[in-house]
Parts: C-alpha cells; sequence; structure tokens
C-alpha cells in the first residue's frame, strides 16, 4: 500500500455544455505504483487528456476519489493544490508551454520562485538541468530561437526542476519529429530508471513501448491495463 | 521572491512599452494637475495669512456714515459724524486695548532734493498697537504730541526708502506739504495689504497735526475712521454689541433709527477671506485629484486588458505552481509600479508647472513636503485600489482554464 502514487476509484468527468452535461470519463478505476512508467493510450478524444490534467490537480473530477500519495485531493484548498504541482508534480505538455519573454534559464527556474528559493540557487538548479537536458549552450537563449524538440527538453527541465518524484506528460512527443521523439524518449527512460514515477499519453505504438505498463481509454473507460513484453523495451 | 516578482513586472511592463506609457501618463497628468494645485492654493493660503497678521489681530474698523441718517443729533455739528470724544469714550470700554481715530490722506513729501508723493495717516500713539506695527529705530511720538500737535513723523520703509536711499531718516527734517516735520522713527517692514498695496509706502504723524496743519481739516477732531482693537478675539462681538450702543446713545440716535457709523469686524473679514482661499484650494486640490481617479481607472482598464491577454500565461504559471497571492502580487506589481513611477514623473512635472507659474505670473506658489507625500501616497493607493481588481480576477482564474484560453 504504501508504494501507491495515484489511486484513482470511480473516477466521472463530465463538462457542463450547451447541450447539456458531457461525460467524458465514466467510473475510471486506477492504481499506479512507485516507479512504475505507465503509457495511457488510446484513439483521439478518449478523455486521456482530461484523465491527466486531473492527475495533475489541474482540474477536479465531477465524482470519485483522487488519492495522490494516500492524501485524498478533493480534501485539499487551492493553495494546497498549488503547492502538489509545485513541488510533488512534473507536468509536461504536448505545446510546451514555455513562457515567450522569458531565458530558458529563467523558464526552468519559475517553479522555484513560487516556493521562496534563493536566486543563487534557482540559477544553479536550473543550469544543471538544462545541461542534463543537452542545452548547457543555450541558457540565455529565448524559447521562440530554438527548435520543438529543445524546446520539450527545457519544459522537462522546468517540470523536473524542483525534484518531483512523478512527472505526468501529456503526449510530450506529439508535436515532434520520430526522431526527436525518441531522444525525448529515451531522457524519460533516464528519469524512470533514476526512481521517478512516469505517466505518459501517447497514441503511438512505438512510444509506448517504453513503459512498463500500458493503460488503453476508449470512450472514457479503461479498456485495458497490461505490462509490456520486456523484450520490447530500450 | 518579492524581488524576483519586481524583476518580472519590469519585464512585463518593457514588453509593451507604448501601452506602458500611455497608462503612465494618467498618472502623470493627474499627480501632476494635484502638485500644481496644490501648490498654487498654498501659496494663495499663505499670502493671505501674512496680509491678515500684518494687518493686526482683533480690529475693528469704525466709519462715519452721513449725518442725515442719524436723525437728530448735536455735537460737534458737521463734517464726520465720529470724533475724538467718541474714541475716548471707546477707549473706556471694558475689552478694548487700543483706539486709534485716524485721518488720512495724500500729501507730497520732500527732503533735499527728492521728492514722493505717499500716504500720510494722521493718528493717535494707539494706532501702532492696534496695527502690532513696531518702531524699528527711533521712537514712536506720544500722547503729548498729539494734544500739542507737534511735528514729528514716523516713516514707513517705502516712503524711506525713496527719500533716504541709504541714508537714515531718523532726527532727519521732511517737509509735508511745506510744513517741516522732524523723523522721530522708522517703521517696520509691513507689507502688502489685503487690499493689495503697499503699506509700507506711508508716513505716520499726530492726528491733530494732520487736522490742522498739513490737510487743514474743516472740523478738526472729526474723523472719518477710528481703528479699535479688542483684548481678545472672543469677545469681538460683545464688545461691537457695547460700541454700537455707546454710540448710539452718545449721537442721540433714537429707537427705531439708523445708526449714523459702520462698524465692520476686520478680523472676521479677513478669516473669512482666508476661509474662502482654504475652500477654493481645496476645491482646485479636489478637481486635480479627479484627474487622479481618471488615471486609476485607467490603470485598471489596461490591467484587465493585460490580464485577458496574459490568461495562458497565468495558466502556465498556475501549472508549475503559482499560488493565488503570487499572481495576484504579480499583478498588483505591476500596477504599483505603474502608478509610482507615473507618480515620480508626475511630481516632477507639477513642481516644474508650479515654478513656472510663478515665474511667469509672479504668484506665490509654495510646494510643501506633505503635499508631496500627499500626492505620492494617493498614487500609490490609486495603484493598489485599481491594480486590485484587475489582479485579484487573475488570481482567481481556474488553472485548466486559463491553460486552454487561446
Ligand atoms: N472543456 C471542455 N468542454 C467540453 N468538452 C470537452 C472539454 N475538453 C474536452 N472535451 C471533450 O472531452 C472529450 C475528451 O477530450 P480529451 O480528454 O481532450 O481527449 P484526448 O486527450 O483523449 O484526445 C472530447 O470529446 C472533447 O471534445
Ligand atoms: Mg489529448
Amino acid at each position: 500500500m504504501t508504494d501507491t502514487v495515484i489511486r484513482i476509484e470511480g473516477l466521472h468527468k463530465s463538462y457542463e455544455t450547451s447541450a447539456g452535461l458531457f461525460p467524458v470519463l465514466k467510473n475510471v478505476d486506477l492504481r499506479i505504483a512507485v516507479g512504475e512508467f505507465v503509457a495511457i493510450m488510446g484513439p483521439s478524444g478518449s478523455g486521456k487528456s482530461t484523465f491527466m490534467n486531473i492527475l495533475g490537480c489541474l482540474d477536479e473530477p465531477t465524482a470519485g476519489r483522487y488519492e495522490l500519495n494516500g492524501r485524498d485531493v478533493a480534501n485539499l484548498d487551492r493553495d494546497e493544490l498549488a503547492s502538489l504541482r509545485n513541488r510533488t508534480i512534473g507536468f509536461v505538455f504536448q505545446g510546451f508551454n514555455l513562457l515567450p519573454r522569458m531565458s530558458l534559464q529563467d523558464n526552468v527556474a519559475l517553479p522555484l520562485i513560487y516556493c521562496g528559493v534563493e536566486r543563487d540557487e534557482r540559477r544553479q538548479r536550473a543550469r544543471d538541468l538544462l545541461a542534463k537536458v543537452g542545452l548547457e549552450r543555450y541558457f540565455e537563449s529565448m524559447p521562440n530561437n530554438i527548435s520543438g524538440g529543445q524546446q520539450q527538453r527545457v519544459a522537462i527541465a522546468r517540470a523536473l526542476v524542483n525534484r518531483p518524484r512523478l512527472i505526468l506528460a501529456d503526449e510530450p512527443t506529439g508535436n515532434l519529429d520520430s526522431h526527436t521523439g525518441e531522444e525525448i524518449m529515451a531522457l524519460f527512460d533516464t528519469l524512470n530508471r533514476e526512481g521517478i514515477t512516469i505517466v505518459l499519453v501517447t497514441h503511438e505504438a512505438d512510444i509506448a513501448q517504453h513503459a512498463q505498463r500500458q493503460v488503453h481509454f476508449l470512450d472514457g473507460r479503461i479498456v485495458g491495463d497490461h505490462a509490456v513484453q520486456r523484450e520490447h523495451r530500450a | 521572491m518579492t524581488l524576483a516578482m519586481l524583476g518580472e513586472a519590469w519585464r512585463a511592463m518593457g514588453a509593451n512599452r507604448l501601452r506602458t506609457f500611455l497608462t503612465m501618463l494618467g498618472m502623470v497628468i493627474g499627480v501632476g494637475a494635484v502638485v500644481l494645485m496644490m501648490s498654487i492654493g498654498q501659496g494663495a493660503q499663505y499670502a493671505i495669512k501674512q496680509s491678515i497678521s500684518a494687518m493686526g489681530s482683533n480690529l475693528f474698523i469704525l466709519l462715519s456714515g452721513s449725518t442725515q441718517a442719524g436723525g437728530v443729533r448735536s455735537g460737534s455739528g458737521g463734517g464726520y459724524t465720529l470724533n475724538v470724544a467718541d474714541a475716548e469714550a471707546i477707549a473706556e470700554l471694558s475689552g478694548v486695548q487700543a483706539v486709534a481715530p485716524i485721518h488720512t490722506g495724500s500729501a507730497q513729501v520732500v527732503y533735499g532734493p527728492n521728492n514722493w508723493n505717499t500716504s500720510v495717516i494722521g493718528t493717535m500713539p494707539g494706532y501702532l498697537d492696534a496695527r502690532s506695527w513696531p518702531v524699528v529705530a527711533g521712537s514712536a511720538f506720544t500722547d503729548s504730541d498729539v494734544r500739542s500737535a507737534t511735528r514729528v513723523a514716523l516713516i514707513g520703509q517705502t516712503a524711506a526708502a525713496n527719500l533716504f536711499g541709504d541714508e537714515d531718516p531718523v532726527g532727519k527734517t521732511i517737509r509735508i506739504r511745506q510744513s517741516p516735520f522732524v523723523i522721530l522713527g522708522m517703521l517696520g517692514v509691513k507689507g502688502q495689504g489685503m487690499d493689495g498695496r503697499d503699506q509700507d509706502d506711508t508716513i505716520l504723524i499726530p492726528l491733530t497735526t494732520a487736522q490742522r496743519q498739513v490737510f487743514g481739516s474743516q472740523f478738526p477732531g472729526s474723523v472719518r475712521m477710528v481703528m479699535v482693537q479688542t483684548e481678545t478675539q472672543e469677545i469681538m462681538p460683545s464688545v461691537e454689541k457695547e460700541m454700537t450702543e455707546l454710540l448710539r446713545q452718545r449721537h442721540r440716535i433714537r429707537e427705531g433709527f439708523e445708526n449714523d457709523f459702520f462698524l465692520r469686524n476686520l478680523t472676521a473679514a479677513a478669516d473669512s477671506a482666508a476661509e474662502s482661499t482654504r475652500i477654493m484650494s481645496l476645491l482646485l486640490g479636489a478637481i486635480a485629484s479627479v484627474s487622479l481617479l481618471v488615471g486609476g481607472i485607467g490603470i485598471m482598464n489596461i490591467m484587465l486588458v493585460s490580464v485577458t491577454e496574459r490568461t495562458r500565461e497565468i495558466g502556465i504559471r498556475m501549472a508549475i505552481g503559482a499560488r493565488e497571492r503570487d499572481i495576484l502580487l504579480q499583478f498588483l506589481l505591476e500596477a504599483i509600479i505603474i502608478s509610482v513611477v507615473g507618480c515620480l514623473i508626475g511630481l516632477l512635472l507639477g513642481i516644474a508647472g508650479a515654478l513656472l507659474v510663478e515665474a511667469t505670473t509672479g504668484t506665490l506658489v509654495i510646494i510643501s513636503f506633505s503635499s508631496v507625500v500627499v500626492a505620492f501616497g494617493v498614487a500609490a493607493a490609486v495603484g493598489i485600489f485599481f491594480g486590485f481588481y484587475p489582479a485579484k480576477k487573475a488570481a482567481q482564474l481556474d488553472p485548466i482554464e486559463a491553460l486552454r484560453y487561446q
């Protein structure tokens, strides 16, 4: 029990639309243990992003229970949720979501401002992480001046800067070509080997092969959940 | 952390310089107007206060009216309705400190080759007390000078400067309408009076001498004007009543007939002049404050636009752990920086404008530390007040909705 990071029970999510309540997630149960590398798969519109946003404490379920590290997220206030997003979870988006007017270094250091880390340490940690994702020569560059693959590396560095034990990535390679995508996946492999739990959405089978476990969504339900054959892993 | 946020606010403002500048302009104009108006208002108030204190305190002026108005009256018989005996009787009233009957006129005054037309005031020693007018060199004339109508004079600073230049006038002899007068003393500086005239352009001589020898009054002893000073301002109303009764009795004015004199409370009139100047400058300040308010609304307007434009940025910040108070602080800081920088520029322009007004129109302006502090405080408050709503709006955005915003 203690090694469970994510426990989802009876999760429902509906959106209010002009045509009434529109159910997107229907009675989802899922448990993810510490150190797992899980790929969430499924066709477009099956509710993967909606699910990830709830996992990332960006959105709230309509019904059901979500426990993160044993704590029921429904009981937390806005500041506590912000703190979870800041320290416990690193979120990587398909569209990178870097702040365009800030240097790469400042982008990576930004989460540290929100937990009161001093300037020198912020800079040091941002540089260390940029180096780790292979961007040691771009500390002062602006996001618009580097390639998509490089931007995603910056986003990963930013997700890692506060040393979270859980990385959530929603189609992190969706905007990248397959070669660049593989490079990004190699980075996730490394992180997972260091013990970080990774939940990653993809609809590409190649990408999903990096995970130990694949969870399939269809029309808002989990329709498959199985381990990946060892020999297929990189 | 606040330092880091200050840097970010600065960067955000730099990203849209023209807009930042235009937003600031509202504050600049508002603060500039407030400082300018307050400086002019305070200058006017100061000028009024100066001339009031130069006038003397707790003063009545008693003016003679027409002889017909008072009905039957015997007594001095013609000319003015007031006379020296009236003044002496008033001096006996309790609470009256000084009484000075006055006969004024203008006269040509000569000293050596110098010639000067000035106002000559024939009065009694009490005049100097009533007007709190010190003799700075030599000495004043006395009651006995008045009794014997001696030809002695006290000279004001402007008259002295024009007749004597750098020479010391005390002990010198001047000619007023041909008659020789010895100058006993020199009066202190009074400056401009309430009517704007230079009060130092004057010569004081004994009343009797003025009436008999200089102006050749037809009815010596009757005067057009008597100045009365009371001991305190509080007793002025009661002294006014007693004085009126006394004069009506002395002039034998029957019940139902009008006074044959006018009694004016100069101190009350001066106070109300000061009060209206004060209200005027308050009004100017209030009008100027409206432009500050407009500037504040401009800030709110732009901050609301900025929050909307940067919704996605706010979403990203929230997604990586910004709390409500972090977002609130970020936008509040931007509003405060805009208003404080705008305020500083406005202060400089306002001060420059005030100095320009002083240089071009000669109006006295006073740029007080307090008005600068007030303008600054108000500007900061405006920034906080009008920045708060947009900042709060930003802080309360829902993370996922902000992230989805295109
Ligand atoms: N904010 C929203 N309001 C209404 N419907 C939404 C909203 N977001 C997503 N949906 C709908 O929910 C369904 C699932 O979307 P999503 O979770 O983005 O799927 P996926 O990521 O698997 O493609 C889709 O049909 C989509 O149209
Ligand atoms: Mg999606």
